[in-house]
């Protein structure tokens, strides 16, 4: 099949004019491309551009209104999942498709054999997979549980069952987005053997560094078209987010300012999970007036538990927090409100929003119980609507009408609809937990701007994120969280993201210097 | 085939599913009378007929479709808030119960003040017996849906131990029933001489009371906001257990109500068959309405309609009167596949 040699390798997969509508909304617009042989092609795009409508439609989930796909030169039965795979497609998705209560082989396993012929084939299997380990830099215990694996080692686990089916084309939606750096940097070191053995990847990520580091080529989607193609070598970071949005982005400035009075302070907060486990351990943090505090670290060290403390859904175990000075006794989400915080939660769509409501009850949510919206249990709707109108305006949250249900609106679009709630209430304190995750650039870059300003105004803010360019961006002091404890605040300037990296990972957590 | 996500919601869609709905039961139906040997089209008209062909047939329907409101309006207000009250038809006889217990004679009141007082003490009644079981869910995370139904057997066999026991009628010749109502317990009929008696006028304005509770209060809100999505809810700083304490003592209160009205306003006295399952119908009555209490209102004259016009149909066509029971579940899983093609949109390759 590869006849042509080297100067034009050989085209596996060929997407021709896929058109995908929902309603009145063309999320995919005759979009066409190829990929070839041995190459990443990174596919770029703002949510709601299409990126994950189009891998959708290529992996079978859904069926495109019209165009075509060929993989290897033949046609691509649509809607088949099955057929994808056979004919040589993986997917690892953003959000992992494994089983926690199974080992990483019978993970692999699961589905590619009858069942009752798992045992027998296990020892052939298991040596295969090693194999695939060792070639491709995966290293992951085949009979450890899932359920007890690290992001990363979920992340390799979901890559060598893409393997193990013979996938010669894979698509890693976000692969980065909750690994550390040094977890990353494995990865890109992986996905290089990959490419060397003829495996050609699409690699979907809206974060530019990377996309230019990894990719032969690069696609940039917009409201459903393909709209550019650019080499790493012919392009750079300004470009591509101006071509990804549309306009101009400028980075956020953090123009030095004196810290003001503390606004929170945790002193030997400890809070315990189910089964005693502690999850936050000993915690020392303080938040002053005018600061941004970074909280750096990998998902699932505690971050939740943080936040759910500071939110009032969670009371400490022992230890004592402060709110201006003030410790707070009750620990209910309605008394943390009155005293003037803002809180922006992790998960917009299970815990910020409430999807099938319309914008205008999602945005008097937090407020409702106030004189100017209700009086004696009865709500003046129409001073909901135009509080919500308001919120609309001023946060440019793009929605057909105040009425329209929520969960119709873009992730963005959530996000400032959140954002415009939690400050419409000009708080003195806001809780941020990963405010970008998720977020195109345009999004990500009015998100810091209005968290900056709220520290203009002598606000202060807690962000929480894994994401370390965010906070090298934003936080005026930076702490790592891990296991549940936190590192002794460290001034943002000069500080070495490769320490960042080392501290994320649990090294050198405690020799960190106790002064700030 | 397979199933896509509306991007928008569709108020055409919202319009037509119920119609749709009831014309794909209409359709089963039909086939079921046609394979009993009778023609469909006569026997949907007979019951028609039936249903609102007279005024007699008409007062009929009005008169079924009293307790189905109160009790639709039960299941509504719950299944908002997703608390899944299946336990309205034990709510309902818990009311009747009280009725029976301080109606017979036990408050000799005029019935300004009297009625009053039976009306809340059902619907105290009917809210109490839903209390035990969203305390339990609240406190434990128990399945609402089993206690609730469970409960109903309980209160059944509790009525059937009472009837034949201390609310047994010394002049009821040995049949389990309690004694009547006294003359000032009773609810007034609305016309002279027939059955229809101002319960339907206590359902309509309880319909209208809940849809004012739903859309203008904070409860309501609150109970919406539960309902869709609990954690948000909870995260907003809603008191969630105590919004679904309100809706269960508003729930049962309701099917409380039901019990109150068919004693006072209708029998007269407490059988064990008072209830033909009006707890249960009041479920369809819900779904049928989309949970919107004024549409609780015309559902239940539906599904009541449905009900009075099989009985007179059968007795002139020879198709069972079971049809009735057969349509109403038909209609009520059409529905619920309808209300799914408001949310999602077929499509065939």
């Amino acid at each position: 099949m590869a006849g042509d040699g080297a100067a034009e390798p050989e085209v596996v997969l060929r997407l021709g004019r896929i058109t995908k509508r929902f309603g009145p909304l063309t999320a995919n617009d005759q979009i066409s491309f190829d990929v070839r042989r041995g190459e990443v092609v990174g596919l770029l795009g703002e949510n709601g551009a299409g990126k994950t409508t189009l891998m959708n439609i290529l992996f079978g989930h859904y069926v495109a209104d019209e165009g075509e796909i060929e993989a290897f030169g033949r046609p691509l039965p649509p809607g088949s999942p099955h057929a994808a795979i056979a004919a040589g497609i993986g997917m690892v998705h953003q959000h992992f498709t494994l089983a926690d209560n199974l080992t990483v082989l019978d993970n692999i396993l699961l589905g590619t054999e009858p069942l009752w012929r798992w045992r027998s084939e296990s020892g052939a299997a298991r040596s295969r997979l090693r194999r695939l380990a060792e070639d491709f830099g995966l290293e992951v215990d085949p009979d450890a549980r899932v359920g007890g694996l690290s992001v990363g080692e979920r992340q390799r686990t979901e890559i060598l069952k893409a393997l193990y089916r013979e996938a010669r084309i894979l698509i890693l939606d976000e692969p980065t987005a909750v690994l550390t750096p040094q977890e990353s940097t494995a990865l890109f070191g992986t996905l290089k053997k990959l490419v060397a053995q003829g495996l050609s990847i699409i690699f979907i990520s809206h974060k530019l560094a990377e996309v230019l580091e990894v990719c032969h080529r690069i696609l940039v989607l917009r409201a459903g078209r393909l709209i550019a193609e650019r080499t790493p070598a012919a392009t750079d970071r300004a470009e591509l987010a101006q071509l990804m949005v549309g306009r101009a982005i400028s980075a956020p400035r953090v123009e030095p300012q004196p810290p003001g009075e503390t606004h929170l302070r945790l002193s030997g907060v400890t809070v315990r999970g189910g089964h005693g486990q502690p999850l936050l351990d000993g915690i020392e943090l303080e938040v002053r007036g005018g600061e941004i505090v970074g909280v750096a670290g990998v998902s699932g060290n505690g971050q939740s538990a943080l936040a759910d403390l500071i939110c009032g859904l969670q009371p400490p175990g022992a230890g004592i927090v402060t709110l201006f000075g003030e410790a707070i006794g009750r620990w209910r989400p309605r008394d943390i409100l009155e005293r003037g915080v803002a809180r922006i939660p992790e998960d917009r769509h299970a815990v910020g929003l409430i999807g099938d409501m319309s914008v205008t009850e999602n945005a008097v949510g937090e407020c409702y119980r106030r004189p100017a919206l209700s009086r004696r249990g009865l709500i003046d709707w129409g001073a909901a609507r135009r509080f919500a109108e308001r919120i609309i305006g001023d946060y440019d949250v793009k929605c057909p009408s105040p009425a329209a249900a929520v969960r119709l609106l873009s992730g963005g679009n959530m996000q400032k609809l959140i954002l415009g709630r939690v400050l419409a209430q000009a708080p003195r304190f806001i809780l941020a937990n990963q405010p970008t995750r998720g977020l195109d650039v345009g999004a990500v870059s009015y998100v810091h701007e209005q968290l900056l300003s709220a520290r203009r105004a002598g606000g202060s803010v807690l962000l929480i994120s894994e994401d370390l360019d965010e906070i090298l961006a934003l936080a005026d002091r930076i702490v790592v969280m891990h296991r549940g404890r936190v590192s002794a605040p460290m001034a943002r300037a000069g500080i070495a993201i490769e320490r960042l990296g080392l501290m994320m990972a649990g090294h050198g957590l405690e020799q960190a210097p106790h002064a700030a | 085939m397979r199933l896509e996500p509306r991007s928008g919601a569709s108020p055409t869609a919202a319009v037509l599913a119920p119609l749709g709905a009831l014309g794909v039961s209409l359709l089963i139906g039909g086939a079921l009378v046609m394979w009993s040997g009778a023609s469909a089209l006569n026997t949907f008209a007979l019951v028609l007929r039936g249903a609102a062909g007279s005024q007699f047939a008409l007062l009929e329907t009005l008169t079924r479709a009293t307790p189905l409101i109160f009790t639709g309006l039960a299941a509504a207000v719950a299944f908002r808030a997703k608390l899944w009250n299946i336990g309205g038809e034990g709510q309902l006889y818990i009311g009747a119960v009280l009725t029976a217990v301080l109606g017979t004679g036990l408050l000799p009141l005029p019935a300004p003040i009297l009625v009053p007082i039976l009306l809340l003490a059902g619907a105290i009644g009917g809210a109490l017996t839903l209390l035990g079981p969203t305390l339990l869910k609240n406190r434990f995370g128990v399945d609402e849906v089993v206690t609730t139904l469970l409960l109903n057997f309980i209160v059944v066999l509790l009525v059937s131990l009472l009837l034949d026991g201390p609310l047994k009628d010394p002049m009821g010749l040995g049949w389990p029933q309690s004694p009547k109502v006294i003359p000032d317990a009773a609810l007034p009929k609305l016309v002279q001489g027939k059955r229809l008696h101002a319960g339907f006028l206590l359902a309509v304005a309880a319909a209208l009371a809940v849809w004012f509770v739903n859309a203008r209060t904070t409860l309501g809100y609150e109970m919406r906001a539960v309902g869709h999505n609990p954690r948000a809810a909870r995260f907003l700083g809603m008191p969630v257990d105590a919004v679904l304490l309100k809706t269960a003592l508003l729930s049962g209160g309701l099917a409380g109500l039901a019990g109150v009205s068919e004693v006072t306003g209708l029998k007269g006295n407490l059988t064990l068959d008072l209830s033909p399952g009006f707890g249960y119908s009041g479920i369809v009555v819900a779904m049928l309405a989309m949970l919107h209490p004024l549409g609780v209102i015309a559902a239940a004259i539906f599904v009541a309609g449905m009900f009075v016009g099989a009985d007179a149909m059968s007795r002139s066509a020879g198709v069972p009167n079971y049809i009735a029971d057969v349509m109403v579940a038909t209609s009520l899983l059409t529905m619920v596949v309808a209300m799914m093609f408001t949310r999602f949109r077929l499509r065939w390759r």
